[in-house]
């Protein structure tokens, strides 16, 4: 042997030592593998079977796909999704941002700003959808309020529209979220090493571009943070519309997670909404495959540069 | 190159006096270093020069001009800072070009500023390449290329040191001396470390509680401090201080310990022109342990005013080129600096000869040096 034999007591401790890190993780990977591989796996295959009200396993091919496709109410999901989750994601980072950005500037009475800005994130979706509902609600909301002020003429009835009732799920969506980017946003901003701030300053650049070229570059991390977050919450978007519109007017505001919930569990078409499922998960990959070979490559890149 | 003037300069935060009516005069070329503890304002003093902070009173100019309602960018100054506040998304390139693209200088003369920057400082391989993939003493070096590529009137250091290795700080600390002599800028430096204030500097002013001490050559301070604070934040290690009380002997003023050791008078320390001591006046003796040494070594001129103390040895702690001894003389530890071939050992008796020539007189109840 070429080492030293280790004292006798050192070697049970040091395997243990070893073991338990695998040991303590184990529980959740086998958790994590269980509820989204195998799940996810079983979900393809019940989409791929002919089941109905109840699983068959037996092989029936795409039909359950092309049934979906040929659906309009489906068609208009995930349509809705795509432009509801766009929107929702890019408006929520954006404002909650922008909150951040003013909030960073050392206002008086942050700590009531912030609080204000984060308080949504508190309230249950069926109560933000409710609300807003009433907010929205053309004889009852703002459009009566101004009408009553005076403006006899003033129209705001996007929530009856069909063509618009979906951005006011965008609109009542980033209200809700934009003051959690907020937080996360300004968590990242006080993380900057204000000696960078005062290294640009006698750069002599303006405030604008001091944030655009380093203070924001420097929080990337975040702005992933906060979109992926806000994506799987676009995503799985289902009490906010029921609430607030319960897909309608008609069915011009239905999102894949209703259009699922609504195969699966009332009409008892399992196969069909398994196949919607993986239609949202395939949309969820169309984001984070190019992502991660994104992420992969500049990785690379720089590698090759160090 | 420009002068710097700092005159009645005070920082308020709130009821909170940061800086005291400070007065700076620094000489076009000169290298001044702002030196003290933590929290004694000098920071702060920096920070108002870069137009970083507002003076709550004061006047500063830079080249004669008053620059206390001109922005950091329009100063003409560039500055170096402790955690260097390299850009981290950017490339070294981009770092140092990023205040010439902020103020739309042709990318010809950038390149060409950062070439020339790039090859002053070594740096030329590492352009491409982003802060995070740098060591500390290269991080150190772009924060420097940064500084330099401005070409500015006034060069500001923020303790620029006190993040690398003490091998490498030294190093660096060379380097800035080197660059200092070979561009002749004025420069600030700030550091709390005082060997680099005496390194580097060709005026030291030294910092405490917000109110400059002593703003002299190193020499200077070092040999003739204001004051007791100065005496004893300058010079590692610091000075030893006795009480000690004035006697007439033989005519003429000496000096008698107050605790401790027995011994004849000694000799007077030089004082300041004019002054009188009168028998019985209090006062504190200063000696450096480079001047409270072995008494059997020759280290004493002859005809110089020197004597000799006895004390009882505590410590011995060895450095490699000259061994610290703390000795007990009577009620007070002093330490002297020992050849580390004729280093005592603990608890043996020694004689210590004092240089008094060298050594200072400090009130007291001021603290002033007398």
């Amino acid at each position: 042997m070429q080492y030293a034999p280790s004292p006798p007591s050192a070697r049970p401790r040091r395997s243990l030592a070893r073991f338990l890190p695998q040991a303590v993780l184990a529980p959740s990977l086998a958790a994590t593998f269980l509820y989204v591989v195998v799940f996810a796996l079983w979900s393809v295959w019940i989409a791929l079977s002919n089941s109905t009200l109840l699983p068959d396993y037996s092989y029936a091919g795409f039909i359950h796909f092309a049934e979906l496709w040929r659906n309009h109410r489906w068609t208009i999901a995930y349509t809705n999704l795509f432009l509801f989750g766009t929107l929702y994601v890019i408006g929520a980072t954006l404002l909650g941002l922008l909150l951040a950005i003013l909030i960073d500037q050392r206002v008086r009475a942050e700590a009531l700003w912030r609080t204000i800005f984060l308080y949504p994130l508190a309230i249950s979706f069926v109560v933000t959808g409710t609300v807003w509902r009433w907010i929205f609600n053309p004889t009852s909301g703002v459009q009566q309020l101004v009408r009553d002020l005076g403006w006899a003429g003033f129209t705001f009835d996007w929530i009856v529209r069909r063509d618009l009732a979906i951005y006011t799920v965008v609109i009542t969506g980033i209200w809700q979220a934009s003051g959690f980017a907020m937080a996360l946003f300004l968590a990242g901003l006080r993380a900057v090493d204000p000696d960078l701030v005062k290294a640009a300053q006698i750069d002599g650049a303006r405030m604008s571009r001091i944030y655009l070229r380093i203070i924001l570059p420097s929080i990337r991390p975040i702005f992933i943070a906060v979109m992926v977050i806000l994506l799987q919450f676009a995503i799985k978007t289902f009490d906010l519309v029921l609430a607030l519109t319960s897909g309608g007017p008609g069915i011009s505001t239905t999102v894949p997670a209703i259009y699922v919930y609504d195969l699966m569990f009332q009409r008892g078409q399992l196969g069909e909404g398994a196949a919607a499922a993986i239609m949202v998960l395939l949309a969820l990959l169309l984001v984070l495959v190019p992502y991660g070979v994104w992420i992969g490559w500049q990785r690379r890149r720089e590698r090759a540069h160090g | 190159m420009a002068s710097l003037g700092i005159r009645g300069v005070t920082k308020r935060f709130g009821a909170l006096a940061v800086l005291e009516n400070i007065d700076l005069d620094v000489e076009p070329g000169e290298f001044i270093v702002l030196v003290g503890p933590s929290g004694c304002g000098k920071s702060t003093l920096l920070a108002m020069i870069a137009g970083l902070e507002t003076p709550s009173a004061g006047e500063i100019r830079i080249g004669g001009r008053v620059v206390n309602d001109v922005p950091p960018k329009d100063r003409d100054i560039a500055m170096v800072f402790q955690s260097y506040a390299l850009y981290p998304t950017m490339t070294v390139r981009q770092n140092i070009t990023f205040g010439m693209e902020s103020r739309r200088v042709p990318r010809a003369q950038q390149d060409a500023a950062v070439a020339r920057v790039a090859a002053l400082l070594q740096i030329e391989t590492l352009l491409r390449r982003r802060p995070a993939q740098l060591s500390g003493g290269q991080r150190q070096r772009v924060a420097m290329g940064r500084a330099l590529v401005r070409d500015p009137a006034l060069f500001l250091f923020d303790e620029p040191l006190s993040n690398l290795d003490a091998k490498l700080r030294i190093e660096m600390r060379t380097e800035i001396k080197k660059l200092h002599q070979r561009l002749g800028k004025t420069t600030v430096y700030v550091t709390h470390d005082q060997v680099e204030a005496m390194t580097l500097a060709s005026r030291i002013a030294v910092m405490h509680r917000g109110r400059v001490q002593q703003f002299d050559r190193p020499r200077i301070v070092y040999e003739r401090p204001a004051n007791m604070f100065v005496a004893g934040f300058m010079g590692a290690p610091a000075m030893n201080f006795l009480a000690a009380e004035v006697v007439i002997a033989d005519g003429r003023p000496a000096l008698v310990l107050s605790e401790g050791a027995k011994s004849a008078p000694l000799p007077v320390p030089p004082v300041g022109p004019g002054v009188m001591l009168r028998a019985g006046r209090r006062v504190v003796l200063g000696i450096r342990p480079e001047t409270l040494a072995d008494a059997a070594r020759p280290h004493l001129e002859p005809g110089s005013a020197h004597a000799v103390l006895d004390g009882i040895v505590e410590v011995v702690e060895p450095t490699g080129p000259e061994t610290m001894v703390v000795v007990r003389l009577g009620g007070r530890e002093v330490v002297a600096r020992f050849d580390p071939d004729a280093a005592p050992t603990v608890g043996e008796r020694v004689s210590l000869g004092v240089d008094l020539a060298k050594a200072c007189l400090f009130d007291p109840d001021s603290e002033r040096l007398i």
